[in-house]
């Protein structure tokens, strides 16, 4: 009974495997390179406009204090392009180019924030706001406590001075 | 009672009234002159999408109550779905019609579920008239099942979008001469789908998991009639797109039956793959339900079409089954719609 059992369950997952094989090679999908050179350029773009609010604030501001100033830049033109609801057409046509940089994380936090507005301030901004950052956040802190130690480790054992 | 899984009614209950209700988008699709009414504001005037999605259906089943010219209490009973967590959308849009309810969930084929248990208590005597109704709504699904819409992302070209919409029908038992209900249109039968699995995990490529369930229904209802893939004019499925049909045919290629020929898709129809950047086509349960109460039924009343097997799919999922692991599996229903001569 339970061989009879085991080998039906075996027939059902080699036909499941066949067939995600088969949808794989049906499905078509978006351009690898294609994605690539747009991801470049939007990226490319963002980095450069960066490095231009950078050269401007450090006419007079030293170097760390134009860092932060651009930083809350890019934070701040993004949200407003959030709200406005152009940076999801920036993003579905540069991909990572405009999700990697500082810009798609306040995007994927400003997001959740307008559309959770209606639950409440408590159980809709307030819970729902890091749904798509969250992830980030979290193992952002955990990965530089880890590798703290390990800086930490290394300076104590000598490996690094 | 036919076959394994099929009923054949003796006195196919009659499709006395349609109504559909669509958004913007749908409006400015193919389908766009058909429905009953489009609705513009994405918000229906509403505060939530929810509200919104709520506001289609009650728009709905207020147009099919105008059309039949019956009052709410004429209706015995209304059948009703939504992709909403605990129907909210359907509780929510018919509470104001005080019209005994039953909420359904077959995902994207509660069309099919609810017209096959309306017509079942239709012909089996336990209700004079019914209705049956669904809805979706791009936004609100997009927030319970995927991202904020706000939120930037490429989708998939499997991927399917939601169609902002809602169908609904008044089923009712056929009395006095046939002549009276010439030219509308009736359910001769049904055949209710199994929960297939065929073990597939991307929820972006929903016509993939439902795919298995459609054929396996379709392969079904052929044999629990007797009939081959032609005694139709059409096969309209619920939402499967561009990937999804293909798969269908293959499959039932492989199990010896051609449906190439006669198959069409809603999720196809509704929108233009080209033009409205929907990638696969359109989805939801508003998908089927409103190409079958603007396009499928109107050309079977106008002649085009005398029998076609309406057969909408769902992708038996959440967001928690998902996350935990969990295969999509599907299920599709099939309605058997016969032009009255």
């Amino acid at each position: 009974m339970k061989d009879k059992q085991t080998r039906t369950q075996e027939r059902i997952e080699k036909r499941n495997e066949r067939y995600n094989d088969y949808v794989e090679h049906i499905t078509p999908k978006h351009s690898c390179l294609k994605n690539c050179a747009k991801a470049f350029v939007v990226g490319g773009i963002i980095c450069t406009v960066g490095q231009g609010l950078m050269n401007l604030y450090m006419l007079w501001n030293d170097k760390e204090t134009a860092a932060a100033w651009t930083t809350l830049t890019l934070v701040l033109i993004s949200v407003i392009l959030t709200a406005l609801n152009i940076y999801p057409s920036i993003t579905k046509w540069g991909g990572a180019g405009s999700l990697v940089p500082i810009t798609g994380f306040a995007n994927s936090v400003a997001a959740p924030a307008i559309e959770f507005k209606k639950e409440g301030f408590v159980f809709g901004i307030g819970c729902k706001i890091f749904t798509i950052a969250g992830p980030v956040i979290l193992y952002g802190i955990l990965m530089s406590w880890v590798l703290g130690i390990i800086y930490w480790i290394l300076i104590f054992a000598g490996v690094i001075a | 009672m036919i076959g394994r899984q099929s009923v054949a009614f003796d006195e196919p209950p009659v499709i006395t009234a349609r109504a559909s209700v669509a958004g913007k988008k749908e409006g400015d699709g193919p389908l766009g002159k058909l429905f009953d009414e489009v609705v513009d504001d994405p918000m229906a005037g509403q505060n939530t999408w929810e509200e919104a999605e709520s506001t289609l259906q009650e728009k709905v089943v207020g147009h099919l109550l105008d059309k039949a010219k019956v009052s709410e209490n004429d209706i015995r009973y209304i059948l009703s779905g939504d992709l909403l967590g605990q129907l909210i959308a359907s509780s929510f849009g018919l509470a104001k019609y005080n019209i005994p309810y039953f909420g359904l969930f077959g995902a994207c084929s509660t069309m099919g579920e609810g017209m096959a248990l309306g017509s079942m208590l239709v012909a089996g005597g336990c209700a004079d008239r019914v209705i049956a109704v669904t809805s979706s709504h791009f936004a609100s699904a997009e927030k319970q099942f995927r991202f904020p819409l706000e939120y930037g992302n490429q989708r998939p070209l499997s991927a399917t979008w939601t169609v902002t919409g809602s169908g609904g029908v008044i089923l009712e038992k056929a009395v006095g001469n046939n002549a009276a209900f010439s030219g509308k249109v009736c359910i001769k039968g049904v055949t209710t789908g199994k929960i297939v699995d065929y073990g597939v995990k991307d929820s972006f490529n929903m016509g993939a998991s439902m795919a298995p369930a459609c054929a396996d229904m379709i392969y079904a209802n052929l044999k629990d009639f007797g009939v081959d893939a032609d005694y139709y004019d059409r096969i309209f499925t619920g939402d499967l797109g561009y990937v999804g049909q293909r798969i269908l045919i293959d499959l039932l290629k492989e199990k010896g039956v051609n449906i190439s020929d006669v198959h069409a898709d809603c999720g196809m129809i509704i929108f233009d793959q080209n033009t409205q950047d929907t990638h696969a086509g359109g989805s939801g349960c508003g998908c089927a339900a409103a190409t079958l109460c603007s396009y499928i039924l109107r050309k079977l009343e106008e002649g085009e079409f005398k029998r076609v097997l309406f057969a909408p799919t769902g992708a038996l999922m959440s967001t928690v089954s998902y996350n935990e692991g969990m295969s999509i599996p599907g299920i599709a229903h099939g309605i058997v719609l016969e032009r009255i001569v």
